[in-house]
């Protein structure tokens, strides 16, 4: 089997899909020319986030590992939902293949993007070292010919 | 695979199971088997018995074919081989390495339809072409190439033409002679026989080059000892798959358009490759707005088993090669399906195949960004709905 039973699990039953009308963060990474983008949709009462949804086009690992990303982030202050790393999502859904290994990425920068739009928006400071720019997980040249 | 081929596999392994090089009795049955099997084969495809030569398969078989008519051009000072751009890997990476030693590569475009046009093959012929190779068949997309209009081509031309046929022996009639071909791969595992066994068929005169050095075997094109129960099981396969064939593709036609008829029905969706000249069992769609592999997990839990041209499901972080060639733009070969239907498929079975990719693609939909841009207008829709 290419994937854990936890992986199965959230990609049959994803947790926390759909979207946050007037949310407070909004942050979305991929392109559609690489096969993945994810969304993620935060609601931010008094520093914790309160509630939160994501949408996702991807394989399965991907769509596992935004619907695990937001279970950690969810009733999180913003400074533990910082925290998590593709490293947690990853060990979270007991593993992921190698070549599966970016999507925990791009969940971890989808929650980073989401609250760099609250912070963004709401005119809080931040050290702009924590939000790097998006990985090179999808830095490749699209030759066609492998 | 097929109960008669299973029967000869074990046939090999329990009654014959001398080495056909060896002079004692048991050897010479084998060895008589062996002989056997061959001459069955050559028949199937309107060959002599000398012309063919067990492989371990068709990526071998391929591999040969290319090296070897890359090794006789090269004699007479011909260096330029033409080919398409959705062969199969076998063919493309051999290319690919003849290409780094000096060849000259063309790669023909393959069009919308995923066909080859032969007066293209036709201009792409040049003083130093030594070879052509075009599939039979496409692997992925299922589109059946004029391979005797560019057999004749190339006859005429003076030029080795090989066809990579693993897809298409044993489901549509292949006759080498009529179809001029020089060279042709074929695999057992493709028509109900059993895996890592394959035939290369080189024409009379045909001087193949050996890629295995050792014993005698294979008139000393194939070293190693033959793998008699596989020969057998893929002989009784194709003489099996020849047999039936017609009747199994009048059979599955009128199901695979009904199978096209209801993908088509879901919207943003389109069939890859021309919708007449196709392999009876091959259908292959993408969708707007979701990605393959999901799809195919989603599916296999509703009990149908498919593949995709997805990147994601090969390990590779391009999406299939044979999708890029017919045009289709990356953001839409990754939402790719491709469904082989089996020769005891019945209408319900197709009805419930559609039924359940429609409702897994609207599942898909319902949680991709990338379909609320399309569907909001923020991203352009490239197909009709």
């Amino acid at each position: 089997m290419l994937y854990s039973e936890k992986v199965m699990d959230h990609f049959r039953n994803p947790r926390n899909v759909g979207v946050i009308e007037n949310a407070d963060g909004v942050g979305e990474v991929g392109n559609p020319v690489c096969g993945d983008i994810m969304k993620i949709y935060l609601k931010i009462e008094n520093n914790i986030i309160s509630d939160v949804k994501f949408e996702t086009f991807g394989c399965g690992s991907a769509i596992a590992s935004s619907s695990m990303a937001t279970e950690m982030v969810k009733g999180k202050s913003l400074d533990e939902a910082l925290a998590v790393t593709n490293k947690a999502v990853t060990e979270a859904l007991d593993g992921l293949p190698a070549h599966k290994l970016h999507c925990s990425v791009l969940a971890e920068e989808a929650i980073r993007a989401a609250l760099k739009d609250y912070y963004d928006k709401n005119g809080i400071a931040y050290d702009p070292a924590l939000f790097p720019a998006e990985s090179c997980a999808h830095e490749h040249e699209h030759t066609g010919d492998e | 695979m097929s109960d008669a081929a299973i029967a000869a596999t074990l046939r090999g392994m329990q009654s014959c199971y001398g080495n056909p090089s060896s002079l004692y009795e048991i050897g010479q049955i084998a060895k008589e088997e062996l002989e056997r099997a061959r001459a069955q084969i050559a028949a199937c495809l309107g060959a002599q018995p000398r012309e063919i030569t067990f492989t371990s398969g068709g990526s071998e078989a391929d591999n040969q074919a290319i090296l070897s008519a890359a090794a006789l051009g090269a004699k007479r000072g011909k260096k330029h081989i033409v080919s398409t751009a959705f062969e199969h890997h076998a063919v493309l990476h051999t290319l690919k390495k003849l290409e780094k030693q000096g060849y000259e590569i063309t790669l023909l475009d393959v069009h919308e339809n995923g066909i080859v046009l032969p007066e293209e093959v036709a201009a792409a012929i040049r003083e130093d072409t030594c070879l052509v190779s075009v599939m039979y068949a496409n692997n992925e997309i299922g589109t059946i190439q004029p391979i005797r209009e560019i057999g004749q081509i190339c006859r005429e031309r003076g030029v080795l033409f090989h066809t990579d046929a693993v897809q298409a022996v044993g489901h549509i009639p292949v006759d080498v002679v009529e179809d001029h071909i020089d060279l042709l791969s074929l695999s057992a595992h493709k028509f109900h026989g059993p895996k890592g066994i394959g035939v290369l068929y080189a024409r009379k005169g045909v001087l193949l080059t050996s890629l295995i050095e050792g014993g005698a075997q294979e008139r000393g094109k194939r070293a190693g000892t033959e793998n008699l129960p596989a020969i057998l099981g893929m002989a009784a396969a194709l003489k099996e798959s020849c047999d039936k064939m017609s009747a199994v593709a009048a059979r599955l036609l009128p199901l695979r358009e009904r199978l096209i008829a209801g993908l088509s029905a879901i919207p943003y969706s389109e069939l890859n490759g021309d919708r007449e000249r196709r392999l009876p069992s091959n259908v292959n769609f993408c969708f707007e707005g979701i990605e393959g592999e999901s799809l195919l997990l989603l599916l296999d839990d509703r009990g149908v088993s498919a593949s995709s041209g997805s990147a994601c499901t090969s390990g590779s972080l391009d999406p299939s090669h044979v999708l890029l060639a017919i045009g289709r733009p990356h953001e839409v070969a990754h939402g790719s399906l491709r469904l082989s239907i089996g020769e005891d498929i019945t209408e319900e079975e197709v009805d419930k195949i559609v039924r359940a990719v429609r409702e897994v693609v609207e599942y898909l939909r319902g949680m991709s960004p990338f379909w609320r841009d399309l569907t909001e207008g923020k991203r352009k829709h490239l197909f009709a709905e």
